[in-house]
């Protein structure tokens, strides 16, 4: 048990391409961390770095305060859980789950006890004389965590564990290896590119993208304050609604197609949107922050949407309902495809005349009587509005 | 399963006009069936017939072999026996070329695969330089003709004093077996998923502790494959021991059959097929017994 601490570290391949750049995180001890990004965003290298299985170009990895980064992966003292589960397949499942105890040469009855006891908390106890090719998705999933918990280790190191269980069970095991790691209370780091898995596991999550850190904090914090239109359009599901809008000049609404929204109240300064007055801005609304204005009395002001109704998805508790506004509408993958800053792409008008297609998702209550094919007006949380500069992407908020 | 899928659409519409239409499609399977099992057996016959008429003649006694194919000794003989078999223990000792055959195929096996294990481990997974030169280098030398080494390696033996023993003739076979075991083995480890050795690495595993708990033993069924071509090839090998060796007590078996059968009157087929149905017998065995162990997909379970 120990803490993880990532400074500056960088992943560059013999041909120049840099895989992960400048990475700093801390895991502290006994907290579970999420690194969360789309495929190919480095998050798997920057674990397999963490675990020796990848030389680090720069920066250091330091494990309870010891730099290891030019020890080899058994000296680390961290234990895996990989996305394949690479069992292996000669052994049973007790032997799996003993193999690194074994490789330790501890006491045959020790290593006994321990593994019966990783079996117990995963419910293996009935399969130990099993071969892998005998066992369930679900089972062989179980049996790479037992290989993961049954010894100490310094870190937990899961790469995706999970992804390859089919939905109902995921659900279930998410729960359970989050109790369980709870319980063992050892520095994790969770790879996964599925950013329900991240805010429902992590105590802490990182959002990546092409190999940089974005976002690092409670998953509670960065859905309420993403820090950039990336982390805004990843992070949620149903995903943000993101519209191209203008900003008036005198700073106080926002134009989004004909209708007009207030601005939120820490957006009123004009320290922070003075650059932006009389400027176009993307507009972020999450769909929870739509009500049906029938329901919810509005009480003056912009602070109504109104649009028309294409679907409405009944999910029992609630509803969501798919509308469409007359503003250019920013498609969730223009957002997650915007690059940062290498090459700051200007999402002009026109490219995103395509997305408007595409329609808003509002979540509202399941009493609300909106129906598809009418007209409908949302009631908006102004107060919650998101605002990104539409070259950067990085939120109006953070200039504060 | 054709047939089935040949009627398509509710069972009602078809049980007034759909029976021509699905008798046909089955007949025609039955008649592709009986084509192909005839196919079959005249192939098996025909690879077959050799064999047969080898034990045929093994068990024939001197003097029916003498008087040639026909009458009593025609496809199925009247009378067998096994006195060939008797005569060539007994009287031809054919029991020292066996053994000497046994030890050099079975040095060459063992080493062959403990060499080529460990090279074609390093081959598909070391970070080597110039890893595919050495590749195609190995192979080129294990598909030269062997009449063409046969010449030069004839030199080296008898500068180094060691003609007419078998034990180097075990380095000479291995010349051999090692590039198409190494070729072999090393495309058998590039198979094997890398998180199996990474998750032995992370467990604890030194590099040689995870070759050899872990992938070696997931590589058994390559591991039987090479053994097994490097015994047959050591195990037959004429060209080399007629070359090679000299005094007959050194003699390997194939070597040995072709003085078994010779007097100054007559061949002796029976004991030479005798001989070469015994020499048969281990590679067939081995064969057997390696085939339940070459079973393809021995990772299955270990991913996903």
């Amino acid at each position: 048990m120990a803490t993880l601490k990532l400074s500056g570290v960088t992943k560059r391949y013999p041909n120049g391409f840099e895989a992960v750049t400048d990475l700093d995180l801390d895991v502290a001890d006994g907290e579970f961390m999420v690194l969360v990004g789309p495929s190919g965003c480095g998050k798997t290298t920057a674990l397999r770095m963490v675990a020796g299985l990848e030389d680090i170009t720069d920066g250091t990895i330091e494990v309870g305060g010891r730099v290891v980064n030019d020890l080899s992966p058994r000296d680390r003292d961290m234990a895996m859980v990989f996305q394949n589960y690479a069992l292996y397949p000669h052994m049973t499942v007790a032997q799996n789950i003993g193999f690194s105890l074994s490789l330790q040469k501890m006491p045959k009855a020790e290593l006994r006890t321990k593994v019966e006891e990783a079996a117990r908390v995963l419910g293996l106890t009935d399969h130990l004389d099993r071969k892998p090719a005998q066992l369930s998705g679900g089972q062989r999933q179980r049996v790479a965590m037992g290989r993961a918990i049954v010894r100490s280790p310094a870190a937990f190191l899961m790469d995706e564990p999970l992804s390859n269980l089919d939905a109902k069970l995921r659900v279930h095991m998410r729960a359970e290896v989050s109790r369980i790691q709870r319980r063992l209370a050892v520095a994790t780091l969770y790879v996964t590119h599925d950013q329900v898995e991240a805010m429902t596991m992590g105590d802490r999550v990182a959002v990546m993208r092409s190999g940089r850190l974005l976002q690092c904090g409670r998953p509670q914090e960065v859905y309420n304050s993403p820090a950039s239109l990336f982390v805004a359009a990843f992070i949620g599901s149903p995903a943000m609604n993101l519209y191209q809008g203008e900003m008036d000049q005198q700073g106080a609404t926002v134009q989004l197609g004909h209708q007009r929204l207030d601005l939120p109240a820490a957006l009123l300064d004009e320290r922070v949107n003075g650059p932006y007055r009389g400027r176009a801005v993307v507009v972020g609304i999450r769909p929870e922050h739509l009500a049906d204005a029938a329901e919810a009395s509005g009480d003056g002001g912009n602070r109504r949407l109104e649009g028309t109704v294409d679907l409405v998805e009944e999910l029992g508790s609630e509803k969501l309902v798919h509308f469409h506004i007359d503003a250019a509408r920013l498609s969730t993958t223009d957002a997650l495809l915007a690059s940062e800053d290498e090459e700051p792409e200007t999402l002009e008008a026109g490219e995103i005349g395509s997305a408007t297609a595409t329609a808003g998702v509002a979540r509202v209550s399941a009493d609300s009587h909106i129906a598809a094919d009418q007209r409908v007006v949302f009631t908006v949380d102004t107060e919650r509005l998101h605002l990104f500069d539409p070259e950067t992407g990085s939120t109006l908020r953070s200039a504060q | 399963m054709s047939t089935e899928s040949a009627t398509p659409g509710p069972l009602v519409a078809t049980r007034s006009r759909g029976r021509p239409k699905r008798r046909r499609p089955r007949r025609r399977t039955v008649v592709r069936e009986v084509c192909f099992y005839l196919a079959v057996t005249v192939v098996v016959l025909f690879s077959l017939f050799p064999f047969y008429w080898m034990v045929r003649t093994s068990l024939l006694s001197d003097s029916a072999v003498g008087q040639g194919v026909g009458g009593a000794n025609g496809l199925f003989p009247a009378h067998l026996t096994g006195s060939a078999y008797m005569e060539d223990f007994t009287q031809q000792g054919f029991l020292t070329p066996l053994v000497n055959s046994a030890i050099v195929a079975f040095a060459t096996t063992v080493i062959t695969i403990f060499v080529a294990a460990l090279a074609g481990y390093a081959l598909a997974r070391l970070p080597i330089r110039g890893a595919g030169a050495i590749l195609a280098f190995i192979l080129v030398a294990g598909f030269f003709p062997v009449l063409a080494m046969v010449g030069p390696l004839f030199l080296v033996l008898r500068d180094l004093g060691l003609l007419d023993n078998i034990y180097p003739l075990i380095i000479v076979y291995l010349i051999y077996t090692l590039p198409i075991a190494t070729y072999l083995l090393r495309n058998f480890f590039m198979q094997i998923p890398k998180d199996l050795e990474e998750a032995a690495l992370v467990d604890g595993a030194t590099r040689l502790v995870a070759l050899r708990r872990v992938l070696i033993p997931v590589a058994v069924p390559g591991m039987f494959t090479a053994g097994i071509l490097a015994f047959i090839l050591a195990w037959n090998d004429f060209a080399f021991a007629v070359s090679f060796l000299e005094t007959p007590g050194h003699f390997t078996a194939p070597l040995a059959i072709v003085n078994l059968g010779q007097s100054q009157f007559q061949v002796f087929y029976n004991r030479i097929d005798a001989a070469v149905v015994i020499i048969t017998i281990p590679v067939a065995l081995l064969v057997l017994f390696a085939q339940r162990r070459i079973v393809a997909g021995l990772t299955a379970g270990s991913f996903r």
